[in-house]
Order: structure tokens, then sequence, then C-alpha cells
């Protein structure tokens, strides 16, 4: 088993919701009770679970995007819940996010170059012209082109955003990287392509990954590990083939069932898919 | 008497709706055909899914059926023949705004793809659900009441909530209003444009059986919208697949899921993930298409 990279601990987090009349109750919720995942270096940790399962607010708690009420993140050994804000701007560089909606995460007033330099600029790295070439090469190596970095976000589809998106996180050259429902906003088609992408870039940076998704198929191909939430909780982790194999919660049960195209296995061999 | 008869049978023989070479360009360009000559046909009872990338075409076709394209857009050729037990088959190209807006929610209705943005925010659920059933059948007070009632009771939301008003709904929710919007005035043919695309799994999977049972139920066609094969396996009795504006194949689902012959069905096939992991990932490849411009 290789290293542990980040391992959060107990995370709990309590959101406060206003109800009744006009809105002077106020009800909790618990979008995160008592959350502990390890990710291992190298590896792919996915995070699944229906919308309201508390795996996106998990994403935002363990780069401290949002204060947790109790719990720890430990990464390069620090707990980043204690760490204080400029302190946490030098371990951001490690942790770095791809985040959902390629359309809405952008800026649409900022050139890609802008978008995918402002990192490198916050953090000081290098001159402005090692700057402007490590830019280049990220989108380059994500399949876009120089003359892209001139343009806005609205001049491109929603895979080439997800591409922009992906440079952006990627060119502070992080140690783990939180995605988000990266593909869940983009056609069958373009998620392959972007998948692969990931893939690839795993290898060649040596990156880890916490990949948020509720799409159980696109979590299948680029998964190690599961975790399975559920109401805020953990009901289920586990190997990706154990999981999909002999799903123990009732939860996963329905979850594996409800993937498309499965129920349609009758007409061929039992269990197969028609696609 | 028996002359109403020959008219019956000959209306089941025809398909409920009918597209004959539909062409739509923008008005700026009308040589650059947004959609070619497209022809398909829905029965009574069925599921016809067209499949397509974004850009395919697919929503702009779904649209010209009731004559919602946006002004800068326009119907070059074509025919659309809506098979209307009581007024026999029409074509609802010809037909003007008024008669049209007879049809619309009464006969054809639609489910659009985010009910985030179709649904009013600032009108109660229960009054956006009753808006057309006044308008086409003129119900009103207790009896539009009872209707509402039975129409969330049917898409399986609590009654309570009709007074609520969108934003205190679940996605999930608010694509069931959606849907019961659309199935108000019993219509012949629904229309749904990408309806669960914005959904969880769990949910989709709730939504789609919910579809397939008013369908069977209430003897509805279907035209269903998606870029997910997952979906058209579970649910399509006939699939289009669209590619550029055109039609690239066209069968029953076994046909096409079975034994695809266009290559780009089979491209498109190729690129769905496979939820046992046994074949690996295949983005989509347009190769097919050099061969084809070379041939």
């Amino acid at each position: 088993m290789s290293d542990i990279i980040l391992q959060a601990n107990g995370l709990v987090k309590t959101y406060t919701q206003r109800s009744g009349k006009f809105g002077f109750g106020t009800t909790l919720v618990k979008a995160l009770d008592n959350v502990s995942i390890t990710l291992h270096a190298g590896t792919t940790l996915a995070v699944v679970g229906e919308s309201g399962s508390g795996k996106s607010t998990l994403a935002r708690c363990l780069l401290q995007l949002q204060p947790l009420d109790s719990g720890e993140v430990i990464f390069a050994g620090q707990d980043l819940s204690k760490l204080h804000a400029s302190a946490l701007r030098d371990v951001r560089k490690n942790l770095q996010m791809v985040f959902q909606d390629p359309f809405a995460s952008l800026n649409p007033r900022m050139r890609v170059g802008e978008i995918v330099g402002e990192g490198l600029l916050i953090h000081g790295l290098g001159s402005a012209g090692e700057q402007q070439k490590k830019v280049i090469a990220m989108l380059k190596r994500v399949g876009l082109t120089e003359a892209d970095m001139q343009k806005y976000p609205h001049e491109f589809s929603g895979g080439q955003r997800q591409r922009i998106g992906i440079a952006r996180a990627l060119v502070l050259e992080p140690k783990v990287v939180v995605c988000d429902e990266p593909v869940s906003a983009l056609d069958v088609s373009i998620q392959a392509q972007i998948l692969l992408l990931l893939k690839e870039l795993q290898q060649e940076m040596a990156l880890s990954y916490i990949f948020i998704s509720h799409d159980l198929r696109v979590v299948r191909h680029i998964a190690d590990d599961i975790v399975v939430m559920y109401q805020g909780k953990v009901v289920e982790q586990g190997k990706v083939a154990d999981i999909y194999e002999q799903p123990q919660h009732e939860y996963t049960q329905n979850l594996l069932a409800a993937i498309p195209g499965k129920k349609v296995g009758a007409g061929k061999k039992s269990g197969e898919c028609l696609i | 008497m028996p002359a109403d008869l020959q008219i019956d049978k000959l209306n089941e023989a025809t398909p409920l709706l009918q597209l004959s070479h539909v062409s739509i360009s923008s008005k700026k360009t009308p040589t650059r055909l947004l959609v070619n000559d497209v022809s398909f046909s829905i029965d009574a009872g069925k599921t016809t899914c067209v499949v397509g990338e974004s850009g395919s075409g697919k929503s702009l076709t779904a649209l010209s059926i009731m004559g919602l394209l946006s002004k800068q857009l326009q119907l070059n050729t074509g025919k659309v023949l809506f098979n209307d037990t009581n007024d026999g088959v029409q074509d609802l190209t010809l037909l003007n705004e008024t008669s049209l807006q007879k049809i619309r929610g009464a006969k054809i209705a639609m489910i659009f793809q985010e009910p985030m943005t179709s649904l009013n925010p600032v009108l109660t659920v229960g009054y956006q659900i009753g808006e057309s059933l006044t308008t086409h059948l003129g119900l009103k007070g207790e009896r539009l009441k009872t209707k509402i009632t039975s129409l969330l009771e049917m898409v399986g939301i609590p009654p309570s909530r009709a007074n609520s008003y969108p934003d205190e709904l679940s996605g999930g929710q608010r694509q069931r209003v959606m849907i019961a919007m659309s199935i108000a005035c019993e219509p012949r043919l629904l229309i749904a444009d990408e309806p669960t695309t914005a959904l969880d799994v769990t949910v989709q999977a709730q939504i789609l059986k919910l579809l397939d049972d008013l369908k069977t139920r209430m003897n509805m066609g279907m035209l269903f919208i998606t870029h997910d094969f997952g979906v058209v396996a579970d649910i399509a009795d006939h699939v289009v697949v669209m590619f550029r504006g055109e039609i690239v194949e066209s069968g029953t689902k076994e046909q096409v899921l079975g034994n695809p012959q266009h290559p780009y069905t089979k491209a498109l096939l190729a690129c769905v993930p496979d939820a046992e992991g046994k074949n690996a990932l295949k983005p989509i490849d347009y190769a097919w298409l050099k061969q084809e411009e070379v041939a």
C-alpha cells in the first residue's frame, strides 16, 4: 500500500437552515456527520452519493474553502483546519480543485491566459516569462493551443472549458486535486475524453485525485477506492471492484441498480448491459 | 356511423406524428442547414428516442414540431403531420398561431431540460399546473383543485405541496412538477427534451420509470431527446441517431443498439462508460468522417 497523502478524521459540518413562518425559526442540517477518509498517494478516491448527501461539502471542507465544525484534515503532517490564512495559502499550491460547472467557474471577463496563470502570479512562482511558458505548456498539454490564451471563456465549448479548468488547477503542479463532478455537465461523448485526460495527467504528474461524482459508470473507470455517502454519513467504503461486485449497504445497491441501461440485460445474458 | 368507423381505422394505421423532410436554417443564411431533411414518425403508446451530441439539431427538431423555433430561425421545407383523432391529419407547419395555441399543452406537450429555468419562480406550482387546465379545459374552482391534487399524486408529490414555490422543491420534484404540467390535459404526444440530464442517477431512474408508466397508462406517444445511450436502452422503442443536423441511423432499439450500422452510432455507443469496467474508456472518434469524405 502506498503512502497516505491526505487524511481526514471525524469531519463534522452543520448548516443552519431558516424554517417556519417568514424564516424566523432555524433547523440544523448535518451536511457532514463524522466523516473520515484516507487518500493514498497516486491513487483516485471516488466519493459517490446523490445530491444533498454532503459530497460537495466534503470537497470544500477538505480544501478549507469552508470552515469545519470539528475534525482534522492532515496533509503533509499539518492539520489544515488549524492553519492561518497565510500558511493555508502556501499549502493550497498543493491542493487544487476542478469545479463542476465549466460555464460558471471561469471568470467571463478574464482571458484564458490570465485564468490559467493567476495561480502562478499569486504564489509568485517564477518570472513573468517563465509563468507564460508554463501556462502555454499546460494549455498544450490539455489539448488547447497557444492562441487560445488570448480568448475568453465564452468562445469555448463545454468540453474545452473543462480543459481550461483542469489546466488552471494543474499549472501549479499540485499533489492532490479535488474534482467535483468534473464531467457531469458534459455530453457522454465528451466525458470519455476528459476522463482519459485526467488519467494521463495523473500518471505524468503523480497526482492523487478525490473524484466526486454521482455517476457510477464514470467512477468505475477512474477510481481505485470508493466512499459512498448518504445524508452526510459514509455508509460504505472499499476497493472499486469489491463495491461493484458485492455492495453491502442497501443504498449502494440502489445506486448501482439506478445505472441507466442496466435493466435491459434481461433480453441478453442476465446481468449484462445492452451497451 | 360506418363512415366514421372507417376514418377511425384509417387514423389508427397512420402514425401519431410524422415528420417528413424537415429542414431548418437561420434566416440570415438560408443555405446553411442546421437540420437537414429529417424524417421520422412516432406511434401512439411508443417512445421514439432522438440521440445525438450537443449541436446535432435534436432540440431544434423537437421545437419545430410545435412551432416554437426562435425568430432568427426558419423552417425551410418539410411537413409535420399530426394525427389527431378528432380533426384528422393536420400539417402543423401550416397552422396559424391561434390554432397552434390550442394544440400546445392540450394535444402536444413538452418537458424542458432544466426545471429550474422553465418554472416561474413567483407562482406556486399548483397555479402553474392549473394554468393549462383553465386555458384548454375551462376548469375552475373546486374541480380545478381536485384535478391538480390528482395530478400531483400521479407524479408522486404530496398534494399539500401545491402551494409551494419552485425554489422550495428539490430538482427531482421540480421535474415531476414539469411532468404534471405537461400531462395535465392528457396530451396525445409528449416531447421530453433531455428531462433527466440535470438529475442524479437515482432520481433519473425514478423519472424514467414514471414517464414510461404514464406513457403506457395514457397511451401517449413520446419523443424523448437524450445524449445518453444508457437512457435509450431503458426507455426507447425506436431510436433515431442524429449527427450534424442529419439522421445517420434509425430503427428499433434492438437494431440500433444491438447491431449498429453507421460508424457514428458505433463510436457514440463505444464512448458510454460501461458499469462493469470491462472495456477501456474510448473517446468519441470521427476517423470515419475522413474515410467517408475520401470515398
